[in-house]
């Protein structure tokens, strides 16, 4: 099912059996090109898998837009060792809700791409890691598992390859952390969602100490229209180094929020006007947070600008998870901050002290400043406890909390001021909290 | 303490998809489909799966206490889960929130006297472009309005009553 109408400005590659009646039984695969790229890439060698994902300059959709064909190379092919390929479907990052419809709309696509990267590393088995909130996802995807099986397209020795190839789902329990992917392999593993220090990175010593090959849902989703269609091909689609298509997640106040499938590079400004038929209300636009709540915020002026990995990082920001929050003029800042940095946290597992503590000052201190017990000294200070926390974590969760507290301060500074003269109560006592 | 022959099968499915010796992979997967089953994670649930992984019951709680969804007080028959995430709360996720709470007569993690409402407020669902966005146990609900939530939970006590009266 979609849950929003779909735009005319759409690319559709992955997203193209969406509107489909029965989209996700395995003979509405079939009849639209299903299991034809796996055939094809059995045909072909690792190598030459490897160079059409580069050819693709497919970017991982997780969030940090690293390069797919390589990470396919850094898996060690030539070791004794089982090597695992792991499916990211945690989906957790505020502002993003994609992989939710790849799974729920097609499945095989996704267990196709993750066969088709099994072949590549020489692995045997993949897992789906879904989080907890999806169990309807885990049984659709728990059914196209058991229809491709049935089919004989997974198990012993696929499409007569001679290679075998399993395939499960595992569920995750309620936790953001576990979409980083080292605390997603402790949790694998029946453990708290903890990260591990990296290096060594999970390529090489993943899950059961075993190399594994962890990629996003849409990632894996984008692979079998990438064999289909040619590296290259599918590069054409985007702009340069940021190639093909992604799933947007629009939400806030547009006319029209929803999940929109675009070329990298499609202008921001015109995916709020013309993707999303312009802002609600007749609103004038204040500010964007491009992707997902860790991504720093772009103000009105800065979104006249293309959606990929490159421009964004020119902005300081990131394209992220491709969660795309918009924000009118009416938005208030400092509860938006505030409100960011709960969630933060909320969410830090409490394993390395900058997060845990930093995480934990910097929501006493905004949610104080909110409620109308700031001072004057907290507009600094939050920024300085946010900047003092990035690089210095376990893993990206710290910098993730740091980065769009950073930009809410700097850019926004004059609306933290605004709600200080406007809350500050002169006859009150300085308070002590800290 | 055996579950029902459903989640039997399941279990011993789940026990068969990792490496050899590395069960105790299953354990997050099993105790929610265990809490899905009886309601919250009892003590005795905790002793049956750490036993039928092979760790200490210890070390099951130490998991437990990490992993949000996991509860080991039962929750109502219909969890009210409510996402206050950004998204939601630009387009009305908090007031929705607290309309919830007095529609229900709770706070936040607190279960009705009758046991058939808890109400939580949630992290991000997943729903974001579809916001504001509840869950009710497994349920997705888009665009909720305050009057939709109403109807919703009147609905489920409707049917909650004949239920009781037949
Ligand atoms: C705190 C945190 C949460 C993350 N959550 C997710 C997530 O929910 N889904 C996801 O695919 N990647 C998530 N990531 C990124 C993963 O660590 C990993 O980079 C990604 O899954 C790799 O896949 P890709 O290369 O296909 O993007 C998260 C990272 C961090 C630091
Ligand atoms: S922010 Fe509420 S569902 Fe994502």
């Amino acid at each position: 099912m979609i849950y929003n109408e779909p735009s005319p400005l759409e690319v559709k590659v992955i997203s193209q059996r969406f509107t489909l009646p029965n989209s996700a039984a395995i003979d509405t695969y079939l009849a639209t090109d299903g299991y034809l790229a796996v055939k094809k890439a059995l045909g072909m060698t690792p190598e030459a898998i490897i160079d059409e994902m580069k050819a693709s300059n497919l970017r991982g959709r997780g969030g940090a837009g690293f390069p797919t064909g390589m990470k396919w190379s850094f898996v060690p092919r030539k070791t004794d060792k089982p090597r695992y390929i792991i499916c990211n479907s945690d989906e957790s990052e505020p502002g993003t809700c994609k992989d939710r419809l790849l799974m729920e709309n097609d499945p095989h696509q996704l267990l196709e791409g993750m066969m088709i990267a099994g072949w590549t590393v020489g692995s045997n088995k993949g897992y789906v890691f879904i989080r907890g909130e999806y169990r309807y996802l885990i049984d659709i995807v728990d059914r196209a598992i058991a229809e491709a099986y049935e089919r004989g397209f997974l198990g012993k020795n696929v499409f007569g390859s001679g290679w075998d190839f399993d395939i499960y789902t595992h569920t995750g329990a309620g936790a953001y952390e576990c979409g980083e992917e080292s605390a997603l392999l402790e949790s694998l593993e029946g453990k708290r969602g903890i990260p591990r220090l990296k290096p060594p990175f999970p390529a090489v010593v993943g899950a059961w100490q075993s190399p594994t090959l962890l990629n996003n849902c849409e990632t894996f989703s984008a692979v079998p229209a990438i064999l289909r269609m040619g590296g290259p091909a599918y590069a054409e689609l985007g702009t340069p180094k940021n190639g093909g298509t992604r799933l947007f997640c629009i939400s806030g106040h547009v006319n029209k929020p929803g999940v929109y499938e675009l070329p990298l590079g499609f202008n921001l400004l015109r995916m709020i006007d013309e993707v999303c038929g312009g802002m609600r209300n007749g609103k004038k636009l204040k500010a964007v947070i491009p992707g997902g709540s860790s991504s720093p915020v772009l103000k009105a002026q800065e979104c006249d600008v293309p959606m990929d990995f490159d421009s964004m990082a020119k902005l300081k920001t990131m394209a992220g998870s491709g969660g795309v929050v918009v924000l009118d003029e009416d938005t208030d800042i400092v509860q938006l901050a505030m409100r960011t940095m709960k969630f933060y946290q909320h969410e830090s597992c409490g394993w390395c002290i900058p997060c845990r503590e930093g995480t934990t000052w910097l929501k006493k201190i905004l949610d104080r400043f909110h409620e109308g017990d700031g001072r004057s000294e907290d507009i600094p200070l939050i920024g300085e406890l946010a900047r003092n926390m990035l690089g210095r974590t376990f893993c990206a969760l710290g910098d993730a909390a740091a980065m769009p507290t950073i930009g809410f301060i700097e850019k926004f500074r004059d609306e933290f001021e605004a709600h200080l003269l406007k809350t500050q109560d002169p006859q009150s006592p300085e308070l002590i909290v800290l | 303490m055996t579950f029902s022959p459903a989640l039997e099968e399941k279990f011993a499915r789940i026990l068969t998809i990792y490496p050899p010796g590395r069960q105790r992979s299953a354990v997050v997967p099993m105790l929610l489909y265990a809490q899905d089953e009886i309601g919250h994670v009892s003590q005795e649930v905790i002793d049956e799966i750490a036993h039928r992984v092979g760790i200490a019951p210890m070390q099951v709680d130490e998991v437990i206490g990490y992993y949000s969804m996991l509860h080991r007080k039962p929750l109502g028959k219909y969890h009210v889960q409510v996402c206050t995430n950004i998204c939601c709360l630009l387009v009305g996720g908090q007031s929705l929130l607290e309309h919830a709470s007095k529609t229900l007569g709770i706070g936040n993690k607190q279960v009705t006297a009758d046991g058939l409402f808890s109400l939580e407020e949630v992290e991000c669902m997943g729903a974001c472009s579809w916001a504001p966005a509840i869950q009710v146990n497994y349920d997705f609900h888009h665009k909720v309005t305050p009057e939709r939530l109403d109807r919703l939970i009147e609905d489920i006590r409707k049917a909650q009553g004949t239920k009781q009266v037949s």
